[in-house]
């Protein structure tokens, strides 16, 4: 988003419209309801970690209230709706309070990689040369690595191992950021590759545009199209890398914050014993989040690939458009309406 | 299968009020409406019209080959070649469908490239027509396959059968297409714009094998198809189209002689024909000024070569070998060539777009082998390009007026596109196109509109030079015809030196002072319209001329005879 | 046609006039990509070992991340020193990637042992996870995509998508949790964590000569059926839990590009000669489809590595992913840095092999 916001004349704005709203618009059948259902779990998420305060029944951190400790394992019940955990927390509590963990490292670890990999994308599409071919090999390196591997390492670097409340989110969100640098350089490169070869662009040169001219109102502009939709994969899958970090043990402390993986991860032994509260809760608050964020994403996708788009005639302005999937690249083809006449 | 041409028994297809509507984001489009036609067994019927005239709709609706969002009304009644059995394929079912699919009509592309599957070999996807319909084993299937390929003109189909698709070049690949319809033996075929994606002299062997279709095989032949010259070469019959309608019905000679609607004169006379350029040309040569021959060309390219590096141990390709021309300040320069001939590299490369690797090509005075672009900057402001595609040549995000204010504000002639826009008005007044179009974007106009807005753009700054690289190749004859109409207007009042690059002999005609004319990236002639066009000199420029198919079957029928000889 | 071989065969334009030099049949063609795809492997390699190091190294050394706190600064100091991590970190790189070359990985600090030994004790059960779980990956998977692509936009359709989604935004950890409950301490028909019986382990180390490791095939060797039942009814559940996560994206993958050879001109014109709707999906629109299928599945490899860390710690299946996170809780952070690269080398290899496939299955790389 943060490089979208960059002043853009009013005209164009209101034509194409804001991103996920003129998609809404866009969208039928099926692929509205899962725009709809993925924007209603977002919207809830967004809403529990913006109200985290007044929703939640005691502090993540909190052991005991005025009657004394809450007790460890207790089943659900009145006091404890979804009951405490084994280190004496009231689970409700914690799922609540994750939302703002899970938000935090979700925006800190976008911003980050957007920037970089945005600005190294474009700088290495455009401009190509021995600089290019070295960040394509660093980036595909990358890129083809297990994720976690890479978060592990780099939380190690960063904490420790374990760590505050901010450490802990610096260290997750940084992690993540390593990780997804590659993902928006690979996205804008290509992008910033097949524009760079599009006639309006060669047309600019022809005019005479310097390079930096072409760059930002020609080649930036256009390659960040696809940006809200890969923001929104990325986003889910920060909060699995998250998970999946404090599932190992590279968590933040109980006492800084509340994050789901790490409650996953003390209720494993729980598992064994039937004790299922404790692990249930916490978990579907992640699939809760991820799957808000991954259907949004997706259906954004689907919108923008004439290919995949629900079939109702593709729209003639809309040319080039590059499908993201959390897997990689994928074919591209032309839409299978194109070669028809009178379709358009 | 039979060789000869079978009996007339009646219509093989027989459309009676076909309407066709599509679903789309901007409500229902009626796409092809009230249309009835008959298609005779054994006989060429050509269905001409413009982008959006229904042509491909209700060619494929014989054979219910339409997308899920099409609405049909009306009837397609479907006859075996042996008159066996009819369908009406509006009402058939999925797997009645199938079995009429190739059997009664089968389809020739437009795209040969496309049509055929990258990952089987040819061989397999022939057989699949006459698998789906049965009755044959797999060695009379394959001897059949064979047997197609060699009669299409495929040498060595023995060995050929096992090849992938990408082994043939283009003209083959179309013949194996045309081979799998064939196969099946069926009463009709449908060529949908078969010859468009190819080379005039390829398109020529095209047509030639798709009359040998008709007269071998007995096949009837509805052809789609929005060239003139390719209906008189090779139809009986035409069917002119219009916004969904049938506008005229008509035998060949009849509609080329004496046309009845207005929109088929109009059609007719977009068509640009040989030797239109000639008085105009002669007009221009006798009105420039004395020792014009003698004044520093604006262009001048001697021994110019330009090779692409090739990758991975491949070797480089030489698209421009040694080429020698010069535009004179004035002076429309037609540079002709079929695809891989060179013609665009050219013009890149004068515009600084594509590096010169041997040679000299000077520039208005610059010297573009080894130039530095630091140093060609200041030039550019001379020189105006108009590029082939107006669907990609413009900036989807940008207003019209912001893209042509764009040479205006690099330049520094004016602050920004809101200042440049009293200079944005004239130039789009003097392209032909309403002030307000300015506030459009470029996906609101049509291929026509945008080709002039692209053409303001390019003279925005009053270029001594333009490189105008197929500029109307993308648009349909009558707004070709008017697009070039306005270019040769503008030409003539503002004199800039021009490049004038086309495949169209036709087209280059019609605007140019001189042709010249490349193959395989070389020079292979070189003189006005009249020298080249009236005695070609070198072979390929005779059967690139032959290969021209003329809209008047009369002339087309001699031409053939011509070009039979020289192959 | 796709992204991905275009990336392959080298930069479209650069040459801007359609001119493609007569392809003919090129005899070195595969034997020259093979080669020049096996190079790119040790950039790829050299790349991250050379980020790992340098990234583990900011922190300081292993040896005080390890012990510090446990040892006195001078204890500490001298064994920092016998390791050599006091000298210059450049002559420790360059000592490092001779080590690499020798295909040593290092030691291990908290149990002394060789890491390539680490490899050779349970990598083969990571291995025999990973096959499992891909087992079940391309039995749901691809069949399922291919039928969610024909039943496009209808109610079958919907539901796998929502199927696959859901397989992928349910962390493997969770997944195997929830298996956990439901099939093992709640209805218990299946073994909760290991990978056999304390009773078949036994069997298998005594009555097997040369064990592989592999315990399915270990256990066949035993002759014993109890023994193979009761590794396989161990199997099940991780299997199910990393082999989902991976069929989510299989399936979509899949269904997207089926969904776009279904549109291409070669299906219209195979539809055109009458070819029935089940063999245009099953033939003419799968096969190319599956070209940019097995590209993609190579960068699944580094998924299901990812996934196999998570699930092996979830069910103490005692492979790699699960000494990883030992020898993580344990701060032996030369153990985690021998095994990560030992895992990237993993990774760029299969992603050679997997693009070898890609390109053997496609007759344009192949002529």
């Amino acid at each position: 988003m943060a490089t979208t916001a960059t002043p853009t004349p009013t005209p164009a704005r209101r034509r194409r419209g804001l991103p996920v709203v003129r998609q809404l618009r866009q969208a039928v059948g099926l692929q509205r309801g899962m725009l709809v259902a993925g924007l209603v779990l977002t919207g809830v998420f967004l809403l529990t970690a913006a109200l985290a305060d007044l929703l939640a029944p005691y502090g993540y951190n909190q052991l005991r209230d005025a009657d004394g400790p809450f007790g460890a394992q207790q089943s659900p019940s009145g006091d404890h709706w979804l009951g405490t955990t084994v280190g004496g927390y009231d689970v409700l509590s914690r799922v609540i309070y994750g939302t703002r963990t899970a938000l935090a490292v979700i925006v800190v670890a976008i911003v980050l990689s957007l920037f970089l990999g945005v600005l190294l994308g474009l700088l290495s599409g455009y401009f190509g040369g021995w600089l290019d071919r070295v960040l394509v090999v660093v980036c595909d390196a990358v890129y083809a690595f297990p994720t976690l591997l890479l978060a592990i390492v780099m939380a190690i670097v960063i904490s420790g191992g374990q760590s505050s409340l901010w450490g802990g989110i610096l260290a997750a969100a940084i992690s993540i950021t390593v990780i997804y640098i590659p993902q928006y350089f690979r996205v804008i490169r290509a992008e910033t590759v097949r524009i760079k070869a599009e006639a309006y662009v060669e047309s600019a040169k022809v005019i005479g545009a310097s390079h930096w001219r072409i760059m930002t109102r020609h080649v930036l502009r256009n390659a960040t199209r696809t940006l809200p939709l890969i923001l929104t994969l990325n986003a889910s899958e920060a909060i699995l890398t998250l998970a999946g970090l404090g599932f190992l043990g590279f968590g933040i402390e109980p006492t800084a914050a509340a994050e789901w993986g790490f409650d996953l991860n003390r209720a494993l032994s729980d598992v064994t014993s039937g004790i299922w509260w404790t692990s249930i809760f916490p978990g579907i608050a992640i699939v809760w989040v991820v799957l808000g964020l991954t259907l949004v994403g997706e259906s954004l996708n689907d919108l923008a690939d004439p290919r995949l788009r629900s079939r109702r005639a593709a729209d003639a302005g809309e040319t080039g458009e590059v499908t993201v999937v959390p897997g990689g690249p994928l074919g591209a083809g032309p839409a299978g309406l194109a070669g028809i006449e009178g379709a358009s | 299968m039979s060789t000869e041409r079978m009996a007339p028994v009646g219509p093989v297809v027989s459309i009676q009020d076909l309407s066709v509507t599509f679903a789309t984001d901007a409500g229902r489009v009626v796409a092809v409406q009230d249309v009835s036609l008959e298609v005779r067994a054994g006989e060429v019927l050509a269905i001409v019209g413009e982008s959006g005239s229904g042509k491909t709709v209700t060619a494929r609706s014989i054979l219910g080959l339409l997308p899920e969002t099409a609405t049909t009304r009306g009837a397609v009644l479907l006859t075996r070649k042996d008159g066996s059995s009819s369908h009406d394929v509006v009402t058939l079912g999925r797997s009645d469908l199938g079995d009429v699919r190739g059997r009664d009509a089968a389809m020739v592309f437009q795209e040969p490239s496309t049509a055929l599957n990258p990952v089987y070999k040819v061989g397999w996807q022939i057989v699949e027509g006459l698998r789906a319909h049965g009755g044959y084993s797999r060695a009379e299937a394959r001897a059949k396959a064979v047997d197609v390929l060699r009669r299409v003109g495929i040498p060595e189909p023995e060995k050929r059968i096992d090849h992938y698709p990408h082994q043939f070049s283009g003209g083959q690949k179309q013949r194996i297409v045309i081979a799998q319809a064939l196969v099946l033996d069926p009463g009709v075929i449908i060529a949908d714009e078969p010859t468009t994606a190819l080379d005039v002299t390829v398109q020529a062997e095209i047509l030639d094998l798709l009359r040998r279709c008709r007269d071998e095989f007995g096949t009837a032949i509805v052809l789609i198809t929005h060239n003139m010259g390719v209906v008189a070469d090779l139809a009986d019959r035409v069917a002119v189209m219009y916004q969904g309608q049938l506008v005229e019905q008509a035998d060949v000679r009849t509609l080329f002689s004496a046309p009845r609607e207005e929109y088929t004169r109009q059609l007719l006379g977009s068509v640009p024909r040989l030797g239109q350029g000639l008085a105009r040309t002669q007009e221009r040569a006798a009105a420039r000024p004395a020792g014009w021959a003698s004044a520093t060309p604006v262009v001048e390219a001697r021994d110019l070569r330009i090779v692409y590096p090739g990758r991975l141990r491949k070797p480089d390709f030489t698209a421009v070998d040694g080429v020698s021309f010069a535009i004179r300040p004035g002076e429309v320069l037609g540079l002709v060539g079929e695809s891989g001939s060179g013609k665009t590299t050219i013009g890149r490369a004068i515009a600084g777009l594509t590096k010169v690797t041997g040679g000299s090509l000077s520039v208005l005075g610059t010297e573009m082998n080894g130039v530095k672009e630091k140093r060609f900057r200041p030039v550019r402001e001379r020189v105006g390009f108009v590029f082939q595609d107006p669907a990609s040549s413009f900036n989807p995000l940008l207003t019209i007026a912001q893209a042509v204010a764009e040479p205006l504000v690099v330049h520094g002639r004016a602050k920004d596109a809101h200042e440049a826009r009293g200079r944005v008005d004239e130039l789009l007044e003097a392209v032909q196109l309403p002030r307000s179009f300015g506030d459009r974007f470029p996906h609101e106009l049509s291929g026509g509109q945008r080709q002039r807005a692209s053409l303001a753009r390019a003279l925005a700054l009053g270029p001594e030079l333009l490189i105008a690289d197929e500029p109307t190749s993308a648009l349909d004859v009558s707004v070709q015809a008017r697009v070039l109409e306005l270019f040769d207007e503008l030409q003539r009042e503002l004199g800039f030196a021009c490049l004038f690059i086309s495949h169209d002999l036709a087209v280059v005609d019609l605007l140019a002072d001189r042709i010249a004319v490349l193959y395989r990236g070389q020079l292979v002639e070189e003189g006005t319209g009249a020298q080249v066009l009236g005695a070609p000199q070198h072979p390929y420029t005779q059967r690139l001329l032959a290969s021209l198919p003329v809209p008047d079957p009369d002339e087309q029928a001699a031409r053939r005879a011509t070009w039979r000889q020289l192959t | 046609m796709t992204t991905t071989t275009t990336e392959l065969t080298g930069e479209p334009a650069a040459v801007p006039e359609a001119a493609p030099p007569p392809r003919r049949r090129r005899s070195g063609g595969l034997g020259s990509y093979i080669a020049v795809r096996f190079l790119l492997i040790f950039p790829t390699i050299f790349v991250l070992v050379t980020t790992v190091f340098f990234l583990m190294r900011t922190t300081g050394d292993p040896i005080t991340a390890a012990l510090g706190g446990r040892l006195g600064p001078a204890e500490l100091a001298e064994r920092v020193a016998a390791a050599g991590y006091d000298r210059p970190l450049f002559t420790q790189y360059l000592e490092y990637l001779g080590q690499l070359v020798r295909l040593d990985f290092g030691t291990t600090l908290s149990t002394n042992q060789p890491v390539t030994e680490v490899l050779a004790d349970f990598g083969t059960a990571t291995l025999e996870l990973a096959f499992y779980a891909l087992v079940v990956a391309f039995l749901v998977g691809i069949p399922l995509g291919r039928f969610a692509a024909y039943a496009r936009d209808r109610w079958p359709d919907a539901v796998l998508r929502v199927f696959a989604i859901l397989c992928y935004a349910t962390p493997v950890f969770f997944a195997g949790m929830v298996l956990k409950l439901v099939f093992s301490s709640g209805l218990g028909w299946l073994p909760a964590s290991g990978r056999a019986s304390t009773r078949s382990e036994i069997l298998i180390q005594t009555s097997v000569e040369n064990p592989t490791g592999i315990y399915l095939i270990d256990a066949i060797k035993t002759g014993n059926g109890e023994v193979v039942q009761d590794v396989l009814e161990h199997a099940v559940l991780p299997a199910v839990a990393l082999g989902l996560l991976t069929a989510g994206v299989f399936l979509r993958l899949v269904r997207t590009n089926v969904i776009g050879t279904l549109g291409m001109g070669y299906v219209e014109a195979a539809r055109s000669r009458g070819v029935s709707e089940r063999r245009l999906l099953r033939k003419h629109a799968y096969r190319p489809a599956l070209i940019p299928i097995v590209t993609v599945i190579g960068l699944q490899v580094a998924l299901l590595l990812g996934g196999a860390v998570l699930t092996e710690t979830t069910f103490e299946w005692r492979g790699l992913g699960f000494q990883l996170s030992e020898y993580l809780q344990a701060r032996d952070f030369v153990a985690v840095q021998g095994l990560v690269v030992l895992l990237a080398v993993v990774v760029a290899v299969t992603n050679f092999v997997v693009d070898v496939i890609a390109a053997l299955i496609d007759p344009r790389v192949r002529y």
